[in-house]
């Protein structure tokens, strides 16, 4: 049974994203890392880079798949998580926390509601 | 898995199905909405098929046209002795097949072959890694500027730098590869006393957005460039770097990997050199070499060591995300086989000739290039139009108008070259010309009085 905490927003498309002040990290789901099996590349995108919510922006790659990743919101990519060059594998290890993707400075803070609650990402994960 | 009808029954009863049950007339109702402008035609130009007899007739005919002559054409296909034990290896049913096998567990032979390939490739080019092989130089550096493209992440352009001293018919065929994919080729002049990319004349792109320079080495005129400038100034200006190399000149020079102060980016060229015979222009092999670091934009298979459950070594497709089986539509490219057979037999010469083998078939080519200028030269009619040092080709300026020459040659058993009249107009009447290890000094004597007798009967 894989894990979907409360506090966190979901794109249907397996992203989850956090809100600190105007900076959305995202990530992506336990649902969706299980689905991948093990990770042994992360393709992200580049600090500065702006982003479309919906856009591509990086691939998570395994043993088996590739696949994009969607921005979840709008804004400006503004931090990577630099260790997923050398450890993807934390990506499946812990996907909330150290297993983060990237930070965006969100451009407008509405399009959270546009996300699914936890719930309603578990409900169609399932 | 869906299931294709393929029997008479199969289609009448899948076309019932159409239509919302009302059923479909014939398949051809399927293709209507397709504008009738741009659907296949018939092909008028191909004539009914042959006999076995026939076609056997017909390529006695043909190979009866190449049979004895002595060949001074280069211009990116090359004569090279080929050690009878190369295609006696090559064509053992264990290797005699074009495709990359996937099972690892029944192909460790032909995958330890390609394995060998690979290092030997990466080796040369003094690069960190390299492809299966893909189908020839040409379809390489196509291959190169799509990576280039999506490997270049600092680039927002679509823009290749593309020097008119790369062979006209791999820009040709780039043309026809990329320019469906907006991609823009622009093309860079070259100096016409050197004939080489001027380093000066690259002021006037600075500034501008590209996402690569390619940088032949030697380049179609059989000249050198200046290949530390040009990748210096390129990775100052955000550019990367495409080789496109002769892969036996890199014995005598230096190795892509060590251009410049970064070395360059991407490496491709023709294996073609090493033990496949000129074969009317093909089957080829192409290689590909590239950074670690952007392996993943690499297209093409990939074969890599590994160890078995008992820590044996072993051999296996890696980096199979790239590919199309796996990444659909946005694999890396849809090129999923190699030159299997080809790539085999390269192999096979690479590991024969060794590399002192190799610089000595290098060193002789190169050599007789030179007796062959100062021969001809002999007749004062004959100029040298470019001053730079050559590897083994060299581009002759004649008095006269070269196809007539060329024809009047060919009369006398020696094919003198390639006519570059009609991709560089502006040389005036320039004729390219090769020698490999296969010509000695008699043979050199041999195209020089031809030469001269075809001069003097103009």
């Amino acid at each position: 049974m894989s894990n979907t905490p409360e506090e966190l927003k979901y794109a249907s498309s397996h992203e989850w994203a956090r809100l600190d002040g105007d900076i959305v990290t995202v990530g992506i789901s336990d649902h969706a890392q299980e689905a991948l099996g093990d990770l042994v590349y992360v393709e992200l995108p580049s600090v500065g880079d702006s982003v479309q919510a919906g856009d591509e922006a990086g691939v998570v790659e395994s043993v088996k798949a590739a696949s994009d990743i969607y921005a979840p919101v709008s804004g400006e990519i503004v931090e990577i998580n630099e260790a997923l060059a050398d450890t993807p594998e934390i990506v499946n290890s812990a996907p909330y926390t150290e297993g983060w993707l990237y930070r965006i400075r969100i451009s407008d803070v509405s399009e959270l509601d546009k996300l699914l609650s936890a719930d309603e990402y578990a409900a169609q994960a399932h | 898995m869906p299931f294709i009808p393929h029997t008479r029954g199969d289609v009448r009863r899948m076309l019932d199905t159409l239509n919302d049950g009302a059923g479909a007339d014939s398949l051809d109702t399927l293709f209507d909405e397709i504008p009738a402008a741009i659907r296949c035609q018939p092909l008028t130009g191909v004539p009914d098929g042959l006999s076995e007899m026939d076609v056997t007739r017909l390529m006695r005919e043909r190979s009866e046209q190449d049979a004895g002559a002595l060949c001074f054409i280069g211009a990116g296909a090359y004569e090279h002795h080929i050690p009878a034990a190369v295609w006696d290896l090559a064509s053992r049913g264990e290797f005699l097949t074009a495709y990359t096998p996937y099972q690892a567990e029944a192909s460790q032979g032909t995958l330890q072959v390609i394995y060998e390939f690979q290092s030997m490739m990466a080796h040369l080019t003094a690069m960190d890694a390299s492809n299966a092989s893909v189908y020839d130089g040409a379809s390489g550096l196509s291959e190169a500027v799509l990576m280039a493209i999506r490997a270049n992440k600092k680039s927002k352009s679509r823009r290749i730098l593309m020097p008119r001293t790369v062979s006209p018919l791999y820009r040709s065929a780039v043309k026809a590869i990329v320019e469906g994919q907006d991609i823009e080729l622009v093309e860079l002049d070259y100096h016409r006393q050197g004939g080489h990319i001027d380093p000066a004349s690259l002021k006037a792109y600075e500034g501008e957005d590209f996402a690569a320079l390619v940088i032949p080495q030697p380049n179609f005129f059989g000249v050198l460039e200046e290949v530390d400038l040009l990748t210096d100034w390129a990775h100052a200006q955000g550019i990367l770097v495409i080789g496109c190399v002769n892969p036996l000149a890199l014995t005598l020079f230096a190795p892509p990997g060590d251009w410049g102060t970064t070395g360059a980016d991407i490496v491709v060229g023709e294996a073609q050199p090493f033990g496949i015979p000129l074969s009317s222009g093909g089957p080829y092999c192409g290689f590909m070499c590239c950074k670690m670091e952007f392996i993943r934009q690499m297209p093409g298979r990939i074969i890599g060591r590994t160890v078995d459950l008992e820590g044996k070594p072993g051999f296996a497709l890696t980096l199979q995300a790239r590919e199309q089986h796996i990444r659909r539509a946005k694999a890396t490219s849809n090129i999923c086989t190699n030159q299997g057979l080809a790539m085999t037999a390269s192999t096979i010469y690479l590991s024969l000739l060794g590399a002192e083998g190799l610089e000595r078939v290098a060193l002789a080519s190169h050599k007789n290039i030179r007796e062959l200028a100062q021969a001809t030269s002999k007749s004062g009619s004959v100029s040298r139009l470019f001053n730079r040092p050559v590897f083994h080709e060299k581009v002759l300026g004649l008095p006269v108008p070269v196809a007539p020459v060329l024809a009047s040659m060919a009369t006398q058993g020696v094919l003198g070259g390639f006519d570059l009249s009609a991709d560089y107009p502006e040389l005036g009447n320039a004729l390219l010309v090769c020698t490999t290890e296969t010509k000695n000094a008699h043979d050199i004597q041999r195209y020089a009085d031809a030469l001269a007798h075809a001069l003097r009967s103009e």
